[in-house]
């Protein structure tokens, strides 16, 4: 949405949608946004948020990337704030911030625990004011390439079945992560990582994909759905089966408030030794922060408590447990959002910078879409504003290798379901590539992934006719996906070290000399394959990472 | 515990019915997860909209055993039947199953201009708004335009043209918005035989809305404004 606000101020442009816009991920987002704006504490600088970042992504971040991030932050919630988002303020009316993981001052911008909520909104809002189309239901299924330029996608119309030619000067996935492609993810049901798999078929190369985030704390026994970190910033407590706060083991200084990884890993940890509960969860207890200020600062956890898991934080301790939660790799580009292929541009969770590198920081998530969805919409349309417009016929190839494929798959008659195969790859990938990994387990998880691709060959499709065909749309994800797996499973195969949120019980330690670089994907006929960046260096040089 | 799902089945090629389809399962299952099951293990020609699966994002309103109900928010244990009637929004055109036609709901949205309009130019940072400004906003804030409520009103059923409640709610948490200058424009448009002068005061937005939202009291609030405005004293 912020790549379309801009971009439309430059050229014609248009939002080709998988959901009705403010049905996309982002609107579940809700801790809150990260920006120095220094109201919370005047010694907040821009500079101690870029350094926070790299320290949280474990050094595998472009530092330059990072700095640009935290640089643009406080003018991009000015600006948000400008177009309308309803923040929470501090008594003397500016916008009010809160603490957060990984940070050293309270930075997260919020609104109540509802930030992406408001924010989607409110750049939908902006959109209507821009009179921005809207292209609603129709899922991408591939890049249209011209003399190795982006000209245009293929997309089916889901209502009605149809596949049709977009075509254009440029175009900018802003897709999200590919969180479902794990079980026990917090992310919306629509982030299949199925985009990021059409950028990477189409040549376009994958980065750092073996960095998945596990967020603390998604609800045991409510589908996973997320309990804000903000929980914790309010000053929300770990606790175990013995009623131990345990962070104080790992993390004595930051408590709660470490980065998600290590707390993820504690909190596994805790439950792997047998002191979580029912050998599965952990509590988040946020009793003690008392009626008014959960009803203030936290009234869509307490919902969601209510509703998902049949309890009221206000009296009982939040059953949680670790979830997939983001995806720090994606499509590799640079700092305009532009990959290796021109015309072709990726931000927010489906692109990678790096901003994020091995850890994300909460309350950066959004800070990122905002921050390179503006400049990725201004690239994107300043270059498109130099072209002529592209050849209505110029998508017609693409149109009939999609429609083939399309065909393919409503014709099969084998013996698998595809969305079992879904869900065996969801169980493999939490199971065997989650918080700690072994090659032994990886390796199983490799086999696993070659033979669900082997059967996928043999799916059986129950529904053949064109409108709302869901069984068709979940079939071709689910294809799609399998190779991005693959590449997630191969890159921490190979990267023998721990980094981040890629922690290997086979190498405990982070290996500067030999692993710090970013992993780079390229499809070739014969798998992916695997070249190495280096990671840009500005102020910061490695350290050790204590909280 | 084991259930059985009534859901209402239509395309443009197949009479309007319902079609059965049993269902068990142990602890807890959301009415949108009993969906998926059938999708996915039973019928893969059903037909319905999604996406959070956690109440924000407004994709899976329906009409679920007599009430308006986010199919995600709702668990199939808590309606206390064995028989789960799964039908679409009502007064809302079909397009398949349980997928309505959004477009008249969105357009009417479109039409209160539904964006700030600064009072002035904004200063180089934020805007100050004390925090009791900003509370005036609370709760209208809330809606995830999932249509609920537009569905539920008898007058947005029977007057093509009424702005609805969801729209109208929307324009009145930009008047409510201590930000916000364009009361008197919005006004121009709500006050109106087909705006906020047309509701009936029902309060079915108000049932119907799965976060909890008054619509109902922000389209009375509009009506005292409308009449001032008539009356010329605004």
């Amino acid at each position: 949405m912020r790549a379309a606000v801009e971009a439309a101020q430059y050229a014609d442009t248009a939002i080709l949608t998988l959901v009705h816009p403010v049905r996309s991920h982002t609107v579940a987002a809700q801790g809150g946004i990260n920006a120095a704006l220094a109201n919370a504490d005047p010694s907040d600088s821009t500079e101690r948020h870029a350094f926070d970042t790299v320290k949280g992504s474990d050094y595998l971040a472009d530092q330059d990337a990072v700095e640009i991030m935290a640089g643009d932050a406080p003018l991009r919630i000015y600006e948000l704030e400008h177009w309308g988002v309803p923040f929470s303020r501090m008594e003397d009316g500016r916008i009010a911030q809160r603490p957060f993981g990984g940070a050293g001052f309270p930075r997260t911008c919020y609104a109540a625990d509802k930030t992406g909520h408001y924010l989607l909104h409110t750049l939908y809002e902006e959109s209507r004011r821009l009179d921005v189309k809207t292209y609603q239901e129709y899922m991408v299924v591939s890049l249209i390439i011209d003399r190795n330029k982006c000209k245009g996608v293929i997309a089916l119309h889901i209502p009605t079945g149809e596949l049709e030619i977009f075509s254009s000067c440029a175009v900018i996935f802003a897709t999200g992560g590919a969180g479902r492609i794990y079980g026990r993810s917090t992310n919306a049901v629509i982030s299949t990582g199925f985009t990021i798999g059409i950028a990477y078929h189409a040549g376009v190369p994958l980065k750092d994909m073996e960095f998945v985030q596990f967020h603390p704390t998604s609800l045991y026994g409510g589908d996973n759905i997320l309990i804000t970190e903000g929980a914790r910033g309010e000053g929300g407590y770990l606790v175990n089966s013995r009623g131990e706060r345990f962070m104080s083991k790992y993390a004595p200084t930051a408590m709660e408030l470490a980065p998600r990884d290590i707390v993820s890993r504690s909190i596994q940890t805790e439950i792997n030794e047998g002191r979580g509960f029912d050998n599965a969860y952990m509590h988040l207890d946020i009793r003690h922060l008392g009626r008014e200020k959960i009803l203030e600062r936290l009234p869509g956890i307490r919902d969601i408590c209510i509703h998902f898991a049949g309890i009221d934080p206000i009296d009982t301790p939040i059953p949680i447990q670790p979830g997939q939660h983001y995806t720090m790799g994606g499509i590799d580009t640079d700092h305009d959002g532009l990959s290796p292929l021109e015309g072709f541009y990726a931000t927010g969770e489906c692109g990678c910078i790096s901003v994020h590198g091995a850890n994300r920081l909460g309350g950066n998530s959004l800070l990122d879409c905002v921050v390179f969805g503006k400049r990725a919409g201004e690239h994107a349309a300043k270059y498109a504003s130099n072209l002529e417009k592209p050849d209505e016929g110029i998508g017609r190839v693409a149109l009939e290798k999609a429609k083939k494929e399309m065909m393919s798959l409503l014709e099969s008659h084998g013996t698998e379901n595809p969305s079992a195969l879904r869900r065996e790859l969801q169980e493999t990938m939490i199971e065997k590539v989650g918080i700690f990994r072994t090659r032994e387990q990886m390796e199983e998880a490799l086999a696993k992934v070659k033979e669900l691709k082997r059967r996928f060959r043999d799916i059986d499709l129950s529904y053949t006719g064109k409108p709302y065909n869901l069984d068709l749309a979940h079939a071709w994800e689910v294809g799609g996906v399998l190779d991005v797996a693959e590449v997630i499973v191969r890159g921490a195969l190979m990267r023998e070290e721990s980094r981040g949120s890629h922690s290997r019980r086979d190498f405990t330690q982070r290996d500067d000399e030999k692993w710090l670089k970013h992993t780079v994907a390229t499809a070739t006929p014969d798998g992916p394959q695997f070249t190495y960046k280096d990671v840009v260096i500005t102020k910061w040089q490695p350290e050790a990472r204590r909280y | 515990m084991e259930v059985t799902l009534r859901v209402f089945r239509y395309s443009e090629r197949i009479e309007p019915h319902y079609d059965v389809y049993p269902l068990s399962f142990s602890g807890g299952k959301t009415v949108l997860e009993g969906l998926f099951d059938v999708l996915e293990k039973q019928d893969g020609s059903l037909a319905f909209r999604y996406s959070c699966r956690s109440a924000v994002c407004g994709s899976c309103a329906m009409f679920i055993n007599g009430s308006f109900r986010l199919a995600c928010q709702t668990q199939i244990k808590d309606l206390k039947s064995s028989v789960i009637s799964i039908n679409p929004l009502p007064h809302m055109k079909i397009v398949k199953d349980l997928v309505v036609d959004m477009k008249p709901f969105f357009k009417k949205l479109d039409m209160i201009l539904p964006y700030l309009i600064p009072k002035e130019n904004p200063p180089e940072k934020e805007r100050l708004q004390l925090p009791r400004n900003r509370k005036r906003v609370d709760n209208y804030i809330d809606c995830i335009l999932c249509g609920a409520c537009y569905s539920s009103c008898t007058v947005a059923a029977t007057d093509e043209y009424y702005l609805g409640p969801a729209a109208l709610t929307k324009a009145w948490r930009f008047m409510a918005d201590s930000r916000d200058g364009g009361t008197a424009q919005r006004l121009a448009i709500v006050a109106d035989e087909h705006g906020a002068l047309r509701c009936h005061t029902l309060f079915n937005c108000v049932e119907a809305c799965p976060k909890q939202i008054n619509c109902t009291q922000a389209i009375q609030n509009m009506k005292k404004k409308s009449v001032a405005r008539i009356l010329g004293f605004i």
